[in-house]
């Protein structure tokens, strides 16, 4: 039954955080606790960091996230597809063959224009 | 059809901490052994063998020894952010399980299937799953509020969502063959040794191994954890037991993977003689070893090099392979 | 009964984490905060039998778009927890105005006769979707693949300009 169902994987979500969360539990009340300054200072190698945390990041990031969303939609078009085209013969292939190829176009647009390439 | 609600509920509770145990030793620790076990053969070397008899309880005795490490917040991370990025990520890699197939056992003349629950939704429930791992590596990179942790999450997270989208497509391509997106479904539309979909659908086969090792950021995925390149990238910051619980979600999810790759691919539990567990059991671990295998075997690809495949090749191949399929199915079928 | 307690549940959680991201100082957890949203509102989704919408939620809304805003919050500045004063010297005011509002709202909802459906609940599952779309709303379909595209190339453009 539906709602069974995602009864169980709730419950797993909190049967899991809390079996996730009890190692960490455990090491609370074992481990040494020895409060120093220099424990707690950002890692950089073993020298004393210096400058703002964050850098000026590349558009490319945001792009790729972007690109990664619009087919992440298209991917979801897909999936019900995938199981009910076979019943509903030729015209649901030639549909979903007419969405896909708009949306290649749209690949092979960022592909030339250079929003794939990392550097 | 009445629904018992305690009953459920205790059944739940009971069945995810079975899980969860499992994974904790079957993934973490045995996986970890193993890797270290196989890393060393291949490398003619002995791997871990001092530790009890050859060397099984080496992780045991490792896990001991986090227990026992200090809890250390940096002083410029965010403590709730940076806490619960590791819960996010364990959490993700055990929910996959939820789909799983274990096998089938016959009671009384039906065949019931050993999984938790076989949602209607089965593939992209795991899917779904796989991309929350993303936000806990993304949150764990920031809240580290270092350098070296945040670039490090940026690439794991751009290298984890360029390789989810060829991923899907072999799913679906899977599930187009079989009609249906539950797990067991697609492996009772497997019949025999060839039927398995490693044949018919071959090349969705390769490309969900190599999504698959990349979405769990293993070599030769794997340069955002780099040590040559970004110390640990996004779990620099984490000592201790926070960090193996890093290391659990990405062994729990590599497993997840090989158990997705044999139910959908190999056939899941079917074959002759042996009871259906024990098949799955040999399947999944021979993909897992086929994964350690590459590990060991490949030299580690550049970032531009692994998004350039992700897009450029397997992505238009995926693409391209599902429509292949669909037209074999639609016109070629009858 | 369970349900009820169910979607209480829910709707505490969505709440509250939109109450965060709506007025956190750090950005960051704002942003993060959406995450447990949109899994509150994948849970109402479940409560409401539309399974599949509920997986798409998770993968797009919670795996897509919050690694999005991730991305973007690092672009543009806070990479470490921009500080944003969220509230302004008209605090109190806005208070009211929402309080007022909010009193409007509960009382006609509660005092208004809803008039109850005898229609039997669409199937919102995968099946039924993808016939859906695939037969009668073909071309709300196709043109929204004309939709995402244009919206990929108009993001591309603006975002090159910049380089």
């Amino acid at each position: 039954m539906l709602l069974v169902d995602w009864l169980y994987v709730g419950i797993f979500v909190i049967v899991g955080a809390i079996m996730a969360a009890l190692p960490l539990g455990i090491v609370w009340v074992l481990s040494p606790r020895l409060a120093l300054p220099q424990k707690r200072m950002t890692y950089e190698s073993g020298v004393v960091p210096f400058g703002q945390a964050w850098a000026q990041f590349n558009v490319r990031y945001y792009l790729f996230g972007l690109i990664f969303v619009i087919f992440d939609v298209e991917v979801i078009y897909l999936y019900p597809w995938a199981i009910v085209f076979r019943q509903l013969g030729k015209f649901a292939f030639v549909e979903m063959l007419i969405f896909l190829v708009i949306l290649m176009i749209g690949l092979a647009y960022a592909w030339r224009k250079g929003a794939l390439e990392w550097a | 059809m009445e629904v018992n609600w305690p009953i459920e509920i205790a059944r739940a509770v009971g069945l995810a901490v079975t899980v969860f145990t499992f994974l904790a030793v079957v993934a973490a620790m045995l996986g970890v052994l193993l890797e270290r076990k196989i890393g060393g053969w291949i490398q003619s070397r002995l791997g871990p063998k001092h530790v009890g008899r050859q060397g099984l309880l080496q992780t045991v005795a490792d896990t001991i020894k986090l227990l026992q490490k200090e809890h250390i917040t940096p002083q410029a991370a965010d403590a709730v952010i940076f806490n619960s990025a590791p819960l996010i990520v364990a959490v993700a890699g055990l929910l996959d399980w939820i789909v799983i197939p274990f096998g089938v056992v016959h009671i009384g003349g039906t065949a019931i299937p050993l999984v938790v629950r076989d949602l209607n939704i089965g593939v992209l429930f795991f899917a779904a799953m796989a991309s929350l791992t993303v936000v806990g590596i993304l949150a764990g990179g920031f809240a580290s509020n270092n350098k070296y942790s945040l670039l490090g999450g940026l690439r794991s997270a751009s290298q984890m969502i360029s390789y989810e989208l060829p991923l899907a497509t072999a799913l679906i391509a899977v599930a187009m063959q079989a009609g249906t997106l539950s797990t067991v479904g697609i492996v009772k539309a497997q019949d025999g040794w060839f039927g398995s979909f490693a044949f018919s659908q071959f090349p969705a086969f390769v490309i969900f191994l190599i999504a698959a090792t990349a979405e769990v950021n293993r070599v030769p995925f794997d340069l955002p954890e780099a040590e040559s390149e970004l110390v640990a990238g996004y779990f620099s910051e984490y000592t201790g037991m926070r960090f193996a619980l890093f290391q659990l979600g990405e062994y729990a999810e590599m497993f997840a993977m090989a158990a997705l790759a044999t139910t959908l691919f190999l056939g899941g539990w079917k074959g002759p003689v042996l009871p259906g567990l024990v098949w799955f059991l040999i399947k999944m671990y021979a993909v897992v070893f086929f994964l350690m295998w590459t590990r060991w075997t490949f030299p580690r690809l550049r970032l531009d090099q692994l998004l350039n495949l992700s897009w450029k090749v397997l992505l238009p191949a995926g693409l391209i392979w599902i429509l292949l399929t669909g037209f074999a199915i639609t016109f070629l079928a009858k | 009964m369970g349900e009820q307690a169910a979607f209480i549940i829910l709707s505490i959680i969505t709440l509250a984490s939109a109450v965060v991201v709506v007025n956190s100082n750090n950005v960051v957890r704002a942003a993060l905060a959406l995450v447990p949203t949109f899994l509150g509102v994948t849970g109402l989704y479940i409560m409401l039998q539309a399974e599949f919408v509920a997986g798409i939620q998770v993968l797009i809304y919670a795996g897509a778009i919050t690694v999005l805003i991730l991305f973007v919050i690092m672009l543009t500045e806070g990479g470490t927890g921009l500080r944003i004063r969220q509230r302004n010297e008209q605090a109190p005011l806005g208070l009211l105005t929402a309080a007022a509002l909010a009193a409007i709202l509960i009382s006609v909802l509660t005092r208004t006769e809803w008039p109850k459906s005898t229609a039997t609940l669409p199937q919102y599952t995968a099946s039924a979707i993808g016939n859906t779309f695939l037969t009668n709303s073909v071309l709300a379909f196709e043109v929204s693949s004309l939709v995402l595209l244009i919206s990929l190339m108009g993001a591309i453009i603006i975002a090159r300009r910049e380089k």
